[in-house]
């Protein structure tokens, strides 16, 4: 067996704390509202760096958007990746979760000969978890969801994670190739490794691809290849609340807290 | 435009609901789609089925039956015994091809999204994730889902209206299980699995499943945030003492203060209490969301601008280690009074 290959999936989100929500008309507020790389996807970018630093690997990023998502995937080649590809065509617009890993997917085969492919466990701005296995079932690989900890056996090829469960953990064990989820927070990402950054912001290399790059089925991308349309957008009703303040010492709030919980329960 | 495997000309008129269950008990969630899709059939005049998949589960589909359901499909294999997306994803799909059922749920758990997330891609159809609420219209069939967006209070409703099945998984905790129903005398149908082990390629060296918490059905709730400092301790007495459990906000739960099973809100936990009392919590979107269910709701935080006092019904403008302390005393003073 050759070297590790290795590719992150990575999303350019705009980050949540500088949305705003319009008191007014409800809608999101974006005007203004900085980029990044999904956070859950740092997590699974670092979970993929520690296996370099154990293996060495070749360690590549894979995005999907638009060419101006470059200057923030060139943060994670100062971080340690050493190339980037860029899926970037106006005909992958509007994709959905069918779509986007069927996209993906091509992307992944045309890099050619990966083993292991990582992704955080959700995005941030659309929250489904849905890619992962996704992207695993067009690429007919195995999956390890929602990991925490990841072990490489390089003489079986094999790769054992640990995976979150609801009340606990199991360890898991699939064939290499494989795609694996990585739990949010799991770790802790590395910051950039000055040393890296001159050349990941001047020279590193990154390949654009488009669709006829890919040689993707057209009905397949885009609007086309995604089932779900959105038929209407709402307000989330907000319940009325009473919004009574209880003022006093601590004794007398405590004493008319006591007085609502029990007359509550 | 991409063609699912199966179409809207060949579909039957049935709900399936992927019935989940751990140590031979039915998921809450699994129940709760269960309610809400017995609400849809009846709506519609279609069929509600249930699907087990595992290795011994003849005996819950007295359960499905008695949560609403028309009728049961098991799926039952030695292979089957424990969730692996391989065997499970084989199994299903091949159901899903022979029923072909219009519509076709699962929990938003882990495995539930994995499972989901496999079969949409290879049914080559629409998956709508996590969503809060269901409906179907009347006139076309299209199955319209609720999912809000982005920690906000946006709604969307997606439909996928040409390909089939209708999948879905819905958020735990959203829909309230009917109890008190008459089983229906449905059909159960034990499906033949046909798996041998070459199809399985995952290895389940490990499985720890500790006593769980389940924050949805929980009568009060004491939810800490940022403000508490990690410091949980007083929550949980104030929780013992009125048969509550404690819940948290995100960053608590990341900074490894409280375990993640009991984050409340669009990542974590939809609950709804009678009570939640929330302290040292700033009200961020994505955690209101988890308590909007809530009958009453009480805050304690010391920033008199927090936006938790909009949605709260008694707001208490104070520091959490200064008031919990004193509420505690005054409850046990007013319990030694009732039973002393």
């Amino acid at each position: 067996m050759g070297e590790l290959h290795i590719v992150v999936c990575v999303k350019i989100v705009p980050k949540p704390e500088e949305i705003r929500v319009d008191p007014e008309t409800r809608l999101l507020n974006r005007e203004g509202v900085r980029s990044e790389i999904n956070p859950p996807d740092m997590n699974a970018l670092e979970m993929a760096l520690k296996l370099k630093d154990e293996f060495g690997a070749r360690l590549d990023i894979l995005s999907m958007g638009p060419p101006s998502f470059e200057p923030h995937l060139r943060a994670a080649l100062a971080m340690g990746c050493d190339h980037i590809y860029l899926l970037s065509d106006h005909a992958f617009a509007g994709a959905d979760t069918l779509a986007t890993t069927y996209t993906l997917a091509k992307g992944i085969e045309k890099i050619s000969g990966v083993d292991i492919v990582f992704l955080g466990e959700e995005s941030s701005d659309g929250a489904t978890g849905q890619v992962p296995p996704g992207l695993a079932e067009w690429l007919n690989i195995s999956q390890l969801t929602l990991i925490t900890d990841v072990n490489v056996d390089l003489n079986q090829w094999v790769v054992q994670g640990r995976r979150e469960i609801k009340g606990g953990y199991e360890i898991l064990e699939v064939p290499i190739p494989c795609a694996i989820s990585v739990k949010t927070a799991a770790n802790e990402p590395r910051f950039m490794d000055f040393s890296r950054k001159d050349w990941a912001f001047d020279k590193g290399s990154i390949t654009i691809w488009n669709a006829s790059d890919l040689c993707v089925e057209k009905e397949y991308i885009g609007l086309p290849g995604s089932p779900t349309i959105v038929s209407d957008l709402a307000e989330a009703s907000v319940r009325e609340r009473k919004n009574i303040f209880i003022k006093g010492d601590a004794d007398e709030i405590a004493r008319q807290l006591a007085n609502i919980i029990q007359s509550v329960i | 435009m991409v063609k699912s495997i199966y179409g809207v000309e060949e579909e039957s008129k049935i709900i399936l609901v992927y019935i989940e269950h751990t140590k031979g008990k039915i998921e809450n969630v699994s129940l709760e789609m269960l309610s809400k899709g017995r609400e849809l059939a009846d709506q519609t005049g279609w069929e509600l089925k249930g699907l087990v998949v595992g290795y011994d589960v003849d005996s819950l589909a007295t359960a499905v039956l008695e949560n609403g359901a028309d009728g049961v499909i098991l799926a039952n294999h030695w292979l089957l015994e424990n969730f692996t997306v391989d065997a499970y994803s084989h199994v299903v799909y091949s159901i899903l091809l022979d029923l072909k059922p219009s519509i076709f749920l699962l929990g938003a758990t882990a495995n539930g999204r994995d499972l989901a997330g496999r079969l949409a891609v290879r049914l080559r159809t629409g998956l709508n994730a996590d969503c809060t609420d269901l409906n179907i219209n009347l006139d076309t069939g299209v199955l319209v889902c609720e999912v809000s967006g982005f920690g906000s209070g946006i709604l969307a409703m997606i439909e996928a209206p040409i390909h089939r099945p209708q999948m879905a998984t819905v958020r735990p905790g959203v829909f309230s299980i009917q109890e008190n129903r008459l089983a229906r005398s449905g059909e159960v149908y034990a499906y033949k699995v046909e798996l041998n082990k070459d199809q399985i390629q995952t290895r389940i060296i490990e499985q720890i499943i500790a006593e769980e918490v389940d924050l949805t059905s929980v009568p009060v709730l004491v939810a800490g945030g940022r403000g508490v400092s990690g410091n949980f301790e007083a929550l949980y007495r104030l929780a013992e003492l009125l048969g509550g459990e404690v819940g948290a906000t995100r960053p608590p739960v990341d900074d490894g203060y409280i375990e993640r099973e009991r984050q409340i809100g669009q990542t974590g936990v939809v609950c709804s209490p009678q009570l939640a009392i929330c302290c040292g919590i700033s009200g961020a979107f994505h955690f209101v969301v988890g308590i909007e269910k809530a009958d009453i709701v009480i805050s304690i935080n010391s920033d008199p601008d927090a936006p938790i006092f909009e949605f709260s019904d008694y707001c208490v403008v104070g520091n959490v280690d200064s008031v919990l302390p004193a509420l505690e005393e005054v409850l046990l003073a007013n319990k030694e009074v009732v039973y002393g």
